[in-house]
């Protein structure tokens, strides 16, 4: 029988006996896998999110369970408990009948969870609106600083010399300062000039939120500008940037696409870090009443309502500080994380 | 004249704050030197305030036993102790244990505490030429607490102390020679006459002042050596005539008075022995902290300027507690300025209207409550000369009280002024109170058509603001408070919203809305000078007034406070003096 004979028919060739290919990684995915296989940073990152979104449903919780205006006095208001009409404020008791005492929580979701504040206003819905706002100041304020600081700390660490000199010394004239100190002056002097601040087209008012989340990036400059200014020094001394020089590139291509994405690292490790910074300071200066301005609240400004009523209703107080809490310690998990997985250097086991 | 207040203890009176958790007693403090005249000065004076039925107090002299230290906590000190500067409750309720006037309010609780008695002088002489000059008998054989015998000449050193210390001169620039004076010296010879033989004291005024006693009662007139340097003394108080002496003051930690043992009683109306053989008063505690040690029997008294917690009060509600608690109501007015020079707020209509709207019985209840806050619509306090029960701006047709907010009327007002829809600045303070008290009133101002928006500054930041024209432009509403400096209608009326107590671009212009009505101006000198003579007919005068400013409605008037004192269990005999608050000396310890 003759056989015909086809290429296909022929036996396969005997593969040499080669090591399994390996496909190449970049650094970022090489970070991600890292990341990924860090479950304690991945948990804080869980955490983080939650918090955003319970906050991001401050009006749904308000307008449709609560059914309540958290930013409107209501010193006379009532709600029904076990179907009885109860006052929102209560006058004291006893003999003296001295003082008014908010409700305290109800533990029933839609009414009054949390309780009232000194001003008859729902604690709970309140605690969510003001995580709306410190999260709003906190990761806009590192964003624009940590975006800032960038391209600061590139101009003085490409160029050098003079330029690096005079932004640097402004960055120390700024860190000269204690921070509260410096954000207490600017907030105190922006919040009495009733027509506002303007930059430029950007007009903003003593109650916009723009106006601490712009302080805050303001006076944390220097400490982002610092670190990546001096990996900048570090990077523009490497050979692929002196290559770059020697082909002609221009001083943009080199600084953005040579060196930005070297030092980008830095920025992504400090953000997580950052935000976390500035949520504090937030809460720092809205409980001295300088940072976010009624009606809006945030997480400073409800720890400072309560701060009168530890004793008789401490929840006032203690919510916003456990979301604080919550909210920071998930942020410097996450950070410690993101600085281990973008570290070539970090001992995390990558498998495979 | 001006006080200028700053924030202190509580115990200025004109300005003040309080209430439950609050606060800003306006205490001056001196600085102020200089400004402004007298008249409102003398608002300052006294000490701010309060008067008003002790429901607890026990007026009269009562027996008790000598002996025992006496310990008060007070939140912070009070500043530099030097007598002709410092312009604090806190440091005059001492003063008044270890010093002597020529005259001095009268050392008992209740309403005969704001009567004028005879101290180191024999008696309160009438004044001649024109109420310009007074002849002081002064008595004999009184020692300083340093054994120096006390002779007329030394008030002449006193009065000019008041002129070469930095402080509150306008009390007493109505002497002779006293437009002359200044830090770098002073020669009043001519108008405060001493006589050291025939034990007299001669002032002469440059202009008669009906409440030119009032002032000789105050601290800053209170005698000390004529040997006292001209400068400031610093934190070492000289000595003085009274029952005490100042052992030691350091404002990081404690105040110190002991018996003088040069002392005795020449009259018990003006200066009676005290009882505590020690008085201390300790600093930098937290008021609520304040409030657990006299719980627990570690201290006699929380500093009545201090202002207890709201969250503390329900446990003096509590019959453990509830017999070491005194209430007293305050002649004292918490207030809303309504900036007349600016819109809306010029126009008389959108005054009214938040008059209208204002919810008072939300304003008391920030300011704890009907046992510790009664609403109000006009200036004058209740049991206050010239008081008459007042209230247009309330819903309902029973015009002596505040019932309710009338929306209607306030809408109707609004529509009539034409000011619908103007943004409003609520200025305010920062504290939890401030920010209340804020809120509620763009609460009040929102519901009838304005759109408004706080501005909430620092306590200590805020008073002065508000009364320099120069930051008129950026509010239209702002808080604030005035205790009584002593009982005179004209230290409310005239004093917060006379014409003459308008000064351009300063930071002690008492009349914040910058209200100025000729012709209700033109009764208040009326009132004044008619004082000396017939004050009854001067307080028909005052009552007139008083009402035509509040249909003027220059202000929002909120509520009259009440103070609350809380003493440890051991003390006995607690008195309340309408001038001097609790007079410490008074008690004593079982």
């Amino acid at each position: 029988m003759a056989i015909a004979l086809t290429e296909s028919a022929e036996p396969p060739a005997q593969a040499p006996d080669l090591p399994p290919e390996v496909s190449g990684r970049s650094p970022w995915a090489l970070a991600g896998r890292r990341l990924w296989r860090n479950r304690i940073a991945l948990s804080a990152l869980v955490l983080f999110l939650l918090i955003i979104l319970v906050c991001l449903a401050a009006p749904l919780y308000a307008h449709d369970i609560a059914k309540v205006n958290p930013f409107v006095n209501n010193l006379n208001g009532t709600t029904i408990i076990d179907g009885h009409k109860v006052p929102l404020m209560q006058q004291g008791g006893g003999i003296l009948k001295l003082g008014e005492t908010p409700l305290g929580p109800t533990w029933h979701i839609s009414n009054y969870f949390l309780g009232a504040d000194q001003q008859g206003r729902d604690v709970f819905a309140r605690v969510l609106y003001g995580g709306r706002s410190s999260l709003e100041i906190g990761i806009g304020s590192a964003v624009i600083c940590c975006v800032i600081a960038t391209i600061i700390a590139l101009i003085a660490g490409y160029f050098g010399g003079l330029v690096d000199a005079i932004l640097s010394r402004l960055m120390d004239v700024i860190w000269a300062f204690p921070v509260y100190l410096l954000a207490i002056s600017i907030s105190t002097v922006l919040l009495t000039e009733q027509s506002g601040l303007s930059i430029g087209p950007l007009h903003l008012v003593a109650t916009s939120l723009w106006l601490p989340t712009i302080i805050i990036a303001f006076i944390y400059l220097p400490y982002v500008y610092r670190p990546i200014r001096g990996h900048v020094l570090s990077v523009s001394e490497k050979e692929f940037v002196q290559a770059g020089i020697a082909q002609g590139a221009s001083d943009l291509r080199l600084i953005f696409s040579d060196i930005l994405p070297n030092v980008i690292s830095v920025v992504i490790v400090l953000l997580p870090l950052m935000i976390a910074t500035t949520i504090l300071t937030e809460s720092a200066l809205s409980f001295l009443s300088i940072g976010v301005q009624p009606p809006n609240a945030s997480w400073g400004t409800i720890i400072s309502d309560g701060q009168d009523l530890l004793y008789t209703r401490p929840w006032v107080a203690i919510a916003p500080g456990i979301m604080i809490v919550l909210t920071v310690l998930a942020l410097n998990v996450l950070g410690d994380g993101v600085r281990d997985a973008l570290d070539p250097r970090a001992k995390l086991r990558v498998e495979g | 004249m001006l006080p200028i207040p700053v924030k202190s203890d509580k115990s200025m009176c004109s300005q003040g704050t309080r209430g439950r958790g609050h606060r800003r007693f306006a205490g001056r403090t001196k600085a102020v030197a200089g400004m402004a005249g007298v008249a409102a000065l003398a608002l300052t004076a006294a000490a701010c305030g309060s008067s008003g039925s002790s429901s607890n107090g026990n007026p009269g002299q009562a027996q008790g036993k000598a002996g025992g230290t006496y310990t008060i906590l007070a939140n912070a000190a009070f500043g530099v102790a030097d007598p002709a500067q410092n312009y604090t409750l806190e440091e005059w309720q001492l003063l008044i244990d270890t010093h002597d006037g020529l005259v001095q309010f009268k050392r008992v609780g209740g309403a005969p505490g704001t009567e004028i008695v005879p101290d180191l002088a024999t008696a309160i002489p009438k004044p001649t030429d024109g109420g310009k000059t007074y002849l002081f008998h002064i008595r004999k054989g009184i020692k300083f607490s340093n054994g120096q015998v006390m002779k007329p000449s030394d008030f002449v050193r006193t009065f000019e102390r008041q002129f070469t210390v930095p402080g509150p001169t306008s009390f007493y620039s109505g002497i002779v020679g006293a437009s002359k004076c200044s830090t770098k010296g002073c020669d009043l010879t001519k108008g405060v006459v001493a006589d050291d033989n025939a034990y007299t004291l001669t002032i002469h005024l440059t202009a008669a002042d009906p409440e030119f006693l009032d002032k000789l009662a105050l601290p800053f007139a209170y005698v000390v050596p004529g040997n006292t340097t001209l400068k400031l003394t610093g934190n070492d108080v000289p000595p003085g005539t009274g029952p005490y002496k100042w052992e030691s003051y350091n404002p990081n930690s404690e105040a110190v008075l002991v018996r003088n043992k040069y002392f005795h009683v020449w009259s018990t109306d003006a200066q009676p022995a005290g009882y505590p053989d020690k008085i201390v008063e300790k600093y930098g505690q937290t008021i609520s902290d304040e409030v657990t040690a006299v719980e627990n029997g570690q201290a006699d008294e929380v500093f009545d300027g201090d202002v207890i917690p709201a969250d503390r009060l329900s446990e003096l509600n509590g019959a453990q507690y509830s017999k070491q608690v005194h209430v007293n109501a305050l002649t004292a007015d918490w207030y809303w300025a309504l900036n007349t020079k600016t819109a809306p707020f010029n126009n008389l209509k959108a005054r009214q209207a938040i008059n209208f709207a204002a919810d008072r019985n939300a304003y008391v209840k920030i300011g704890g409550g009907p046992s510790l806050a009664v609403p109000t619509c006009q200036v004058l306090p209740p049991n206050f000369p010239g008081y008459k029960p007042y209230c247009p701006y309330t819903a309902g047709s029973d015009h002596t009280k505040w019932t309710g907010p009338d929306l209607a009327k306030a809408k109707a007002l609004v529509k009539a002024s034409g000011t619908k829809g103007m943004k409003v600045v609520v200025n305010s303070t920062t504290d939890e109170t401030g920010k209340a008290l804020a809120a509620q009133m763009v609460s009040d101002l929102n519901k009838i058509g304005y759109k408004a928006s706080t501005q909430l500054l620092n306590g200590s930041i805020q008073y002065p603001y508000i009364q320099n024209s120069n930051n008129a432009s950026k509010w239209n509403v702002a808080y604030s408070a005035w205790y009584q400096d002593y009982p005179a209608p004209s230290d409310f009326l005239n004093v917060l919203l006379g014409c003459g107590s308008i000064h351009a671009h300063s930071d002690a212009s008492p009349n914040i809305a910058e209200f100025c009505d000729q012709s209700i101006q033109t009764q208040m000198t009326k009132a004044e000078n008619l004082s000396v003579t017939d004050p009854t007919a001067a307080n028909n005068i005052w009552a007139t007034v008083d009402h035509a400013v509040t249909d003027q409605a220059p202000w929002v008037d909120m509520f009259n406070p009440k103070q609350i004192d809380f003493l440890s269990k051991r003390v006995q005999g607690y008195q309340w003096n309408p001038q001097w608050y609790i007079l410490i000396d008074q008690q004593w310890l079982k």
